[in-house]
């Protein structure tokens, strides 16, 4: 559906359509804008500290240093993954919040090159980690697809027991057989060799390798949804199972590889996150990287084209908030206050327009 | 026998907050309305409520601001998917997220700070029974309100016309409407009085069973009593044997990882969730056609046996569960 269709109050009649319809469009960003900074602002003063200085670090603090920057960079490249890979299981009318856990097993799945042929040349050891982060990915999500469409347990519970799961497999191995020398510790397993790291621009974390692949992936995603039989016949399963399966689509099959495909592209996340952002296995390795995917798909409701922009905003607001304990005093939470409320609000809007029409 | 009887009154005690969390879940359900913002409500609830409590000092005062915050965020998700028609898996999942990142930035200030807890209460007479006594009789006012609720809840909605009428509203709501039910202000009531029981809940972990408040204080119990009530199959006595059933689980988890301290905490931790998809793919493969064909299929003596209990594992969900309703 384009944003143009939905409105946040009937217009009056004399009104021309074209005027309407960009107060439809204007509508449906300005009532989430108002209503998460309202409910932002109130949490704020709450707290007992100026909304506006908040604002400011929470807005523009990603983009106050060049470290920052990066810093955001690095978190929106495997938030774009994630949130890409959603936009084709939302496509297929999927709840794929397992992609927390897919995340986890390709990090985990990315280890295993690292740790059995470390003296590979690091060009082709990167290339083998991303293949096997996206079949470690793909396969926690298949899993996930097998107890939805084999077992009939929704994929919403299968997703959350397998996040469970996986994360316990990570401290497991981080506790485990893939301890530091001397004693296991909760950080995480022995840094990986300098050498290993994706390549960086200068001294800054910034691995440009990180941002071109997510990019590559969200076009290509794009593209598959929007331009190929598979994608027309993903967002038919999507929008009527019954009939899509009636009219000779293998409903089943698609619902297997949009999930697939999305395990995958989360799990390239996850080599990002052991490769390019923490250089180690660590127990919670994907951050709620995942689950603010999720937010993501669901502001854009499964539209590409609106992926990169939102993504770049919530990686932006959780990059700031990192900086509001030291110079505010307030916990960086309010971060993930704001993202939420956005998607709250943004639902809100999309049902007043229905509603209106 | 004493330590079995200990154990036992543990188990009571430790379900108590998913026991409450899950008769709310239960009455939701039961009327059509899914509220997966279930472990969000929990961590709100029990931070509204312990923040409350400690500034005033009044313990009644905290549990009713939690089961207001519950109330609340069901009033929220009932708006949004019942009056404006968006999916109720969607608002619920963000709802979640929200009040899961507004209890960790509002309950900052509280984070290990000792507060206010229910007091034990023994009831007088009835706490000397032999064996009873001490399993049933020595606990809180908040763990007999537990159990209490489990056959409340059961009178309620199988022993009266009010929860007929609600049973009606997730099984045929179409029908009920015909008979002159208002379909979406029921579901409102039934939802915001499940959602006040989510947040009650809460309030019953920080100022009972796990008191005081820090980040993420709950650990996922939301998640665990959304499992808990598919697993009772919508059916107070059964969820709630899923409950117990649970809380002795990570009791004994407990127990044995003290008696092997080689394995790692936290893998004890998510063992509970592994089980969480086994048995639900066992209640979900018991209630499909094919095994019912299968089962058909075997000779006499194995077959009437085999269908009675697999019939008996099965659990259906009201068949308008989380449908939007239209008006006929």
């Amino acid at each position: 559906m384009e944003a143009s269709e939905m409105s946040t109050q009937p217009g009056p009649a004399a009104e021309r359509p074209a005027t309407r319809a960009r107060g439809r469009r204007a509508g449906a960003i300005l009532l989430p804008l108002a209503g998460a900074l309202g409910l932002t602002t109130l949490a704020l003063l709450s707290a007992g500290v100026s909304p506006l200085a908040a604002y400011r670090i929470l807005v523009f603090g990603a983009f106050s240093s060049p470290t920052r920057f990066s810093d955001m960079v690095m978190l929106a490249a495997p938030l774009l993954l994630c949130a890409t890979g959603l936009t084709l299981t939302f496509g297929a009318g999927l709840y794929n919040l397992g992609v927390e856990g897919q995340l986890a097993l390709g990090a985990i799945a990315a280890m295993l090159p690292l740790r059995l042929w470390p003296e590979l040349p690091p060009p082709f050891l990167w290339a083998l980690c991303f293949v096997c982060a996206a079949g470690g990915g793909a396969l926690w999500a298949l899993l996930a697809a097998g107890l939805r469409l084999g077992a009939g347990v929704n994929e919403i519970f299968a997703g959350l027991g397998l996040n469970f799961l996986a994360s316990g497999l990570a401290l497991f191995l981080v506790l485990g057989p893939w301890r530091r020398t001397g004693s296991a510790s909760m950080s995480g397993t022995e840094l990986l060799a300098r050498e290993l790291w994706l390549p960086t621009l200068g001294t800054l974390r910034l691995a440009p390798i990180a941002p071109a692949l997510a990019l590559l992936a969200l076009a290509v995603a794009w593209w598959v949804l929007a331009r190929t039989h598979w994608g027309l016949e993903l967002r038919a399963v999507g929008l009527n199972r019954a009939a899509a399966d009636r009219l000779g689509t293998p409903a089943n099959r698609r619902t297997a590889e949009a999930m697939a495909a999305c395990g995958a592209l989360a799990g390239m996340a996850g080599a990002i996150q052991v490769l390019g952002v923490f250089h180690q296995l660590i127990p919670n390795i994907s951050s709620g990287v995942g689950l603010l995917g999720l937010l993501v798909a669901l502001l854009v409701r499964a539209n590409p084209a609106w992926v990169l922009p939102v993504a770049v905003a919530f990686a932006s607001f959780t990059v700031g908030s990192v900086q509001l304990p030291l110079t505010l005093g307030v916990d960086s939470s309010i971060a993930g206050v704001l993202q939420g409320a956005l998607v709250l609000f943004a639902l809100l809007a999309r049902g007043l327009s229905r509603r209106g029409s | 026998m004493n330590q079995v009887i200990t154990l036992l009154a543990a188990v009571l005690a430790g379900a108590a907050p998913l026991v409450i969390a899950s008769m709310g879940a239960t009455l939701s359900e039961r009327a059509g309305v899914v509220n997966l913002s279930l472990d969000g409500t929990i961590l709100l609830g029990a931070m509204a409520g312990f923040g409350v409590a400690l500034s005033t000092g009044n313990l009644a005062l905290g549990f009713g601001m939690a089961a207001l915050v519950g109330a609340l965020v069901a009033l929220v998700l009932a708006y949004l998917s019942l009056t404006l028609g968006q999916s109720q898996t969607a608002v619920g999942f963000v709802l979640a997220l929200l009040c899961t990142e507004l209890s960790s930035f509002l309950g900052a200030p509280f984070v290990r700070v000792s507060g206010p807890a229910v007091p034990f209460a023994p009831i007088p007479l009835l706490a000397e029974i032999p064996l009873l006594g001490p399993l049933l009789f020595r606990h809180d006012a908040v763990i007999y309100a537990s159990m209490l609720l489990v056959p409340l809840s059961w009178w309620f909605l199988f022993r009266t016309r009010a929860g007929l009428t609600i049973r009606a509203l997730g099984e045929r709501p179409q029908a009920a409407y015909a008979r002159g039910v208002p379909v979406v202000p029921l579901r409102y009531l039934a939802t915001i009085a499940g959602g006040a029981l989510v947040g009650l809940a809460g309030a019953a972990y920080s100022l009972d069973l796990k008191q005081g408040w820090s980040y993420r204080h709950t650990f996922g119990a939301g998640w665990i009593a959304l499992a808990i009530v598919i697993f009772g199959g919508w059916r107070p006595w059964r969820v709630a044997l899923g409950c117990y059933l649970f809380a002795a689980l990570e009791i004994l988890a407990l127990r044995s990882q003290s008696a092997l301290p080689g394995a790692p905490t936290q893998v004890f931790q998510v063992a509970p969730f592994a089980l969480m998809i086994v048995v639900l793919a066992l209640v979900n493969l018991a209630g499909s056609p094919a095994l019912a064909r299968r089962i058909a299929a075997l000779p006499p003596p194995l077959r009437e046996p085999l269908r009675r209990l697999v019939a008996r594992i099965a659990a259906p969900p009201p068949a308008a569960l989380g449908q939007p309703f239209e008006r006929p």
